[in-house]
């Protein structure tokens, strides 16, 4: 009986995070992208790019919705294998950090775009999907935005972002690479470091 | 501002490291011409920071943003123009139906291009240049090209900046102040709307050059194959997926961090 009721128990334990974890990927992206975007038109400090609360909004808002080990992983490629764990951690520690201050960067100038999303095309039981999006911008041309995504089990994750057919994680590969190849995986964890104490780029 | 000899100076010590990077360099399969590629990198760079920027960002700066969306939606509409005729070259009628009615309202009801009339009536832009179309003909890109003031290229897309640039409407004007007028602030146009994501590329990278023809070169293969590019060979030559293979979906992955399958 006591077995049953912790079974029980437990299973409540879990089900309520895996109830909030069934979130469609396309309707996750729609909804973080939709937040950020209200947001940034709410917030004037954010508008003028405000670094602390733009790296606030991206580490509350966007950062857990990506899998960053993962996306560290695929950017070192063969190279990943070679890295001890802790050179690992240290890595994605520092990866996480370039790619938050690229989006810090960029962010202040989404305010004018919008956002569309296309009609998610996967089978009900994938665990990787691409959700499309389109960014348009007035006077341009709509940018496609693909997010390739797995499932997890808190919720789908985002692994890569592909901007008009750029994909963040393969070109991170090349230079990734070359700089391994040059002065290991110690050296690319200490430029990695050097660039994310450099001050930011105008 | 740098002063002359300063970049004078820059230019020579670039040139200089190139020719030395050409006997070291590991080289990569669509940048032969690194070495002297990033030496025109250099020059470009040293000549942007100290002229060409500075004014960019001072025409963001003092040209009310009205007055430069108008600037753009001008030289837009002409871009609209070589869209609607690549789009005939690659044989898709309906788009460029579109781009030549884009081109036909903004020119008459937006008074020559100046207003956007056409987006906000929901007709899409579109982009398309002749290299994308030379591509479609199934010429290759060729090797891959840094010009200073012009940014990054290859020769199969340069042609088709030449080819533009000589049936360019504005080429076509007599009064040679006016003509020299137009091209200059449409190429500071073209400046100030990289400004951002120039600042954008200067966080990300590593390595800026490298970072930029990476980036250039997927996106124009992504264009050319309107969306749907093949998969690639990866850095060491081979191929990472049977090329023969038709578009599969992607294998199911691991759900723990792993590097993809070599």
């Amino acid at each position: 009986m006591v077995r049953f009721l912790i079974r029980t128990l437990l299973l409540f334990a879990f089900a309520a995070p895996l109830a909030l974890a069934q979130e469609a990927p396309d309707a996750l992206v729609k909804r973080i992208a939709e937040e950020t975007l209200a947001a940034i038109r709410a917030d004037k400090d954010l508008q003028a790019g405000n670094p602390a609360k733009v790296k606030e909004l991206i580490e509350t808002k966007l950062v857990p919705h990506f899998d960053t080990m993962r996306m560290t992983a695929l950017a070192m490629g063969r190279n990943w294998r070679a890295a001890s764990p802790e050179q690992q951690k240290e890595l994605t520690e520092q990866f996480k950090t370039l790619l938050i201050r690229t989006y810090s960067n960029a962010l202040t100038n989404y305010r004018d775009n919008k956002m569309t999303y296309q009609p998610l095309r996967a089978n009900p039981g994938d665990i990787d999907v691409t959700v499309r999006t389109q960014v348009t911008r007035p006077g341009q041309a709509p940018v496609p935005i693909d997010y390739s995504m797995e499932k997890t089990p808190e919720g789908w994750k985002a692994y890569d972002v592909v901007v008009a057919g750029v994909s963040l994680v393969t070109n991170y590969r090349d230079e990734f690479n070359d700089i391994v190849r040059s002065s290991g995986v110690d050296g690319l964890v200490k430029a990695l470091k050097a660039k994310n104490q450099s001050p930011v780029a105008k | 501002m740098t002063s002359v000899p300063v970049l004078y100076r820059r230019i020579g010590v670039a040139l200089a490291g190139a020719l030395l990077a050409a006997c070291a360099a590991a080289p990569n399969k669509d940048d032969p011409f690194e070495p002297w590629n990033r030496a025109m990198y250099e020059v470009h760079t040293a000549v942007d920071d100290a002229v060409i920027k500075p004014v960019a960002q001072a025409y963001v700066a003092y040209v009310p943003e009205l007055m430069r969306t108008g600037v753009s939606n001008f030289f837009g509409n002409i871009d609209d123009l070589f869209t609607g005729i690549n789009n005939v070259l690659e044989g898709r009628g309906n788009q460029a139906g579109d781009d030549f009615g884009r081109v036909l309202l903004n020119t008459t009801m937006g008074m020559g291009g100046v207003f956007d009339l056409a987006s906000m009536m929901g007709i899409p832009k579109d982009k398309k240049d002749f290299g994308i179309t030379f591509g479609k003909w199934g010429i290759p890109q060729g090797p891959y090209l840094f010009i200073p003031l012009f940014g990054p290229t290859t020769v199969r897309d340069g042609t088709g900046v030449l080819v533009r640039y000589f049936t360019g409407p504005i080429g076509f004007i007599d009064n040679i102040p006016v003509r020299n007028t137009l091209y200059g602030i449409g190429y500071l146009d073209l400046r100030a709307q990289a400004l951002s994501a120039e600042s954008v590329l200067g966080t990300a990278a590593l390595d800026r050059y490298r970072f930029l023809r990476n980036a250039y070169l997927q996106n124009r293969r992504f264009q050319v194959y309107e969306g749907k590019p093949p998969p690639e060979e990866d850095e060491d030559g081979g191929a990472q997926t049977p090329p023969a293979q038709p578009q599969a979906p992607p294998a199911q992955q691991q759900p723990t961090p792993a590097p993809p399958a070599k």
